[in-house]
């Protein structure tokens, strides 16, 4: 299963498309798609509009890969269980958020080696065909909480 | 120590839980801005507020009332937020009435700090960020949520 995610906050309808796009020649793979008020009709797959905490993690779990906007909570998650992710930053020229933090996300965690990223519709597609499905793998792992440096700062900071 | 740990949904609320040892060792209270997000804190006190941003006058209002009230009735020793203008109003909030403030610039802000964090580095009494070329003066580096 290919989990594909947009967060809850904005529409991404430019991954979607071209997730749909995809999902149309690949009529064996199951897609589970979420997408905040998506004004693109997928013909390929259904779009949950938002997913409980339970849901999202039940997803998160079962996928054999992510496919998301470049935000923190799903890029952690998807480090956390340790699962093949491609991402595609939401871009402030497609109006699709309100700054480029998401391209300075996605250039310094593909620098570090932690996940996959597409900067365009075309590069999704790609990267979508080199890795699936035979070379899908994870890249990195983290562990369930911040780093002991900074919770060790933060400790002796309220004492 | 009495903690109120504020984070809007998604991304601000995942980075706060991971500084779930702190936590633990101390009594908190979440405030986020989606009801379930209260299933993934089970054990502690969460409250619902109305998000805000700055391009919604109306909801920003009702966001700071809301955060008042709470920062008011709870009276925090500590109030920790990882973004975004929920926290930075509750941080603004806990420091007239006395309370230790920390920000943490989301981990998402890797080439400069956030709006949000650049104004708290003019309110809170601490302010770190996660990536250490950010770090100046009054911005501090010490590890990250990772």
């Amino acid at each position: 299963m290919i989990f594909i995610t947009t967060g809850t906050q904005e529409p991404f309808d430019r991954l979607i498309e071209t997730m749909d796009d995809i999902a149309g020649q690949y009529p064996d793979v199951h897609f589970v798609v979420q997408a905040f008020h998506s004004h693109y009709k997928a013909k390929n797959f259904e779009v949950l509009e938002f997913l409980s905490a339970a849901d999202f993690s039940d997803y998160m779990d079962k996928a054999e890969l992510i496919i998301s906007h470049a935000g923190m909570g799903t890029i952690i998650s998807a480090l956390v269980d340790s699962k093949p992710i491609i991402v595609m930053p939401r871009l402030l020229k497609h109006n699709e958020h309100r700054n480029e933090h998401q391209l300075a996300t996605a250039r310094k965690f593909e620098a570090m080696g932690y996940l996959n990223v597409a900067y365009d519709e075309d590069e999704l597609k790609n990267k979508f065909k080199n890795l699936w499905p035979h070379n899908v793998k994870p890249l990195h792992k983290i562990g369930g909480t911040a780093s002991d440096q900074l919770i060790e700062s933060l400790r002796t900071f309220i004492k | 120590m009495r903690i109120l740990a504020i984070a809007s949904i998604g991304g601000h609320w995942i980075q706060l839980l991971r500084l779930m040892p702190l936590f633990k060792e101390n009594e908190v209270t979440f405030i986020s801005t989606k009801p379930n997000l209260s299933d993934m804190v089970k054990g502690h006190k969460f409250i619902t507020i109305p998000d805000a941003n700055r391009n919604k006058r109306m909801n920003l209002c009702k966001c700071i009332l809301s955060v008042t009230w709470h920062v008011i009735t709870i009276r925090p020793q500590v109030i920790i937020s990882t973004g975004a203008a929920p926290g930075l109003i509750g941080i603004s909030i806990g420091k007239l009435l006395g309370a230790k403030t920390i920000w943490i610039d989301s981990i998402a802000n890797a080439e400069k700090l956030s709006m949000s964090g650049n104004i708290a580095t003019k309110i809170a009494d601490r302010v770190y960020t996660q990536w250490e070329h950010l770090a100046s003066s009054k911005v501090i580096f010490n590890g990250n949520i990772l």
